[in-house]
């Protein structure tokens, strides 16, 4: 059975004058220790879907399982890494990794031998994130890549069955992002974690997901899915590979014909029709 | 001014949200104390104006040193800090559990915040004649009115440090799996600290102020009283010191808070 199975699910925001549909008949099931990548136009209710699976937001239709259970609320079996701001700025790098421990749901039928072996793991991904150098740094001494990477190890301490992913890396430049992109696939193969990664940026979700899921807006629901045909250990080089590119192009052709808009001058057109209306 | 010489890189002190060095800030903070201090001390030496009503800088000086040496200058200093203390410990005491549950709360917020924001209109002086019928005039009187003038706005201060809280942080955490109680005590309250002392040192100033009218109230001893009697007998060089030693404990006091703040929240500051 799949890890995760999204079945009919929809989502209505209400509001005072009229209700706005932000989710419609989503289907979609995530195997276990797969790499699944949402992309999509903004209002396309890719983070909605997201904070759904969370438990942060609630569906007002449909069923969502993860590992069989129904899914009604947060819970440690999905940790959740966001764009920015989520880090404890009062507890130094290693105390916040740490910080899941002190919950009640990670110290219940706790051995001793747990605790060593708890303590040990903070360790072992302060080094898999590679920030043994700062150890004892706050976040507010941090770059915004190292604070996400300080976020990734913390979700990841109480060893979730899934990782859910909100556009982590959004706020950070290119540079650091191809970087990011390779820590984050590493881990994903030591971990073997099941991540649900959110992106607005295609070459990203391309070059991450194993599936790339492509929503379309007004309302949200899923358009397609494509299979990513390249080899599960991804490299940089491979980006500029004929099957990468093909991918690439054929996405962000749907996610323009999905939203009516081609091209940027399409764009300014219908922003002068829009105020010429108005 | 246009300065296009290429030595100066250093943008002006003018510019909107520029910089100033520290030696600088000192510069004019020093000039900002000088100048009132100088206006005065003309002022008072010109003669324009008789002396019992406006005392020069060297007889309040003076005046300040005899109160200190020959009358209960430091009773009556102590005693003020007494009421504060205990009037503005009393306030923080509840304030600070309530606060955190409006903020944490959307009901506990729709049940006491509109009701706080009504007794705060409400002129803590005005409680005054009623706090004196039930209470006498004993220190529980001026504890009394203090805390009715910093309680409720602390409290609704401390809500609003609370709320501020990064969503982020919050959400992060449920889906670490922290219970409701876990959340107040890990990340809410963890998370306000810094925003909720800069909260009591704003409100400590308020204390003071109701102090001072508690005491020309209600009262027969401290700073307060010593400013009212010093009134009936025409001795402004008390008034002055005593006004002036309230502005200087005041001071004292906020940079104390400013102080505890860089020391105990290093990681809240801003990156040099």
């Amino acid at each position: 059975m799949s890890k995760v199975i999204i079945q009919n699910v929809g989502k209505v925001f209400e509001r005072a004058t009229s209700p706005i549909p932000a989710l419609e008949n989503v289907n979609l099931s995530i195997e276990d220790n797969e790499f699944i990548t949402l992309v999509g136009a903004s209002g396309c209710g890719k983070s909605t879907l997201l904070r759904i699976l969370a438990g942060l937001e609630y569906r007002t239709s449909g069923t969502v399982l993860c590992a069989g259970q129904n899914i009604s609320s947060p819970g440690a079996d999905r940790a959740m890494v966001f764009q920015h701001y989520s880090l404890y700025p009062w507890l130094s790098v290693i105390d916040n990794i740490k910080f899941s421990r002190q919950l009640k749901v990670n110290r219940e039928n706790l051995s001793s031998s747990d605790v060593e072996a708890a303590s040990g793991r903070a360790e072992a991904l302060l080094n898999l994130i590679g920030l043994n150098k700062v150890r004892d740094a706050y976040p507010n001494q941090l770059s915004g890549g190292m604070q996400q990477r300080v976020a990734i190890a913390r979700a990841l301490m109480g060893r979730p069955s899934i990782l859910l992913m909100d556009e982590p890396f959004g706020a950070l430049d290119s540079q650091t992002r191809e970087v990011m992109h390779d820590l984050i696939l590493h881990i994903h193969r030591i971990e073997k974690t099941t991540i649900v990664f959110v992106t607005h940026d295609v070459e990203e979700a391309v070059y991450l997901g194993q599936r790339v899921v492509l929503m379309q807006p007004r309302p949200g629901c899923i358009h397609s899915i494509f299979p990513v045909p390249l080899p599960a250990k991804r490299t940089q080089d491979m980006k500029r590979g004929e099957a990468f590119r093909a991918l690439r192009s054929e996405i962000l052709a749907r996610i323009r014909e999905s939203t009516g808009i081609t091209t940027d001058l399409d764009m300014l057109e219908q922003l002068n029709l829009q105020s010429a209306e108005s | 001014m246009s300065d296009t010489s290429q030595a100066s890189t250093r943008p002006g002190i003018w510019r909107i949200a520029g910089q100033l060095s520290r030696t600088q800030y000192w510069l004019f903070a020093a000039l900002g104390l000088f100048i009132p201090f100088a206006l005065w001390t003309l002022y008072s030496a010109s003669g324009w104006v008789d002396a019992i009503f406006m005392p020069g800088p060297w007889s309040v000086a003076t005046r300040l040193i005899t109160w200190l040496v020959e009358d209960d200058l430091t009773a009556d200093t102590l005693i003020s800090i007494y009421r504060v203390a205990s009037g503005f410990a009393l306030s923080a005491a509840l304030a600070l559990p309530l606060g955190l549950l409006i903020g944490a709360f959307r009901p506990v917020e729709a049940l006491l915040e509109p009701l706080t924001d009504f007794i705060r209109y409400m002129p803590a002086v005005a409680f005054i004649p009623l706090v004196m019928l039930w209470m006498g005039i004993g220190e529980s009187a001026k504890i009394s009115i203090i805390f009715i003038g910093t309680f409720f706005q602390m409290v609704l201060m401390v809500a609003e440090n609370v709320r501020l809280v990064p969503m982020a942080q919050i959400e992060a955490a449920l889906t670490m799996g922290a219970t409701r109680f876990e959340m107040i005590r890990l990340v809410l309250a963890q998370s306000a600290r810094p925003a909720i002392l800069d909260t009591l040192r704003i409100t400590m100033g308020w204390a003071w102020t109701y102090l001072v009218v508690a005491e020309m109230v209600a009262a027969n001893s401290g700073l307060g009283y010593a400013i009212l009697k010093a009134q009936r007998y025409l001795k402004t060089d008390t008034i002055f010191a005593g006004i002036i030693l309230i502005g200087l404990i005041g001071l004292v006091m906020d940079q104390g808070f400013r102080w505890l703040h860089r020391r105990l929240y290093p990681w809240a500051q801003a990156r040099g």
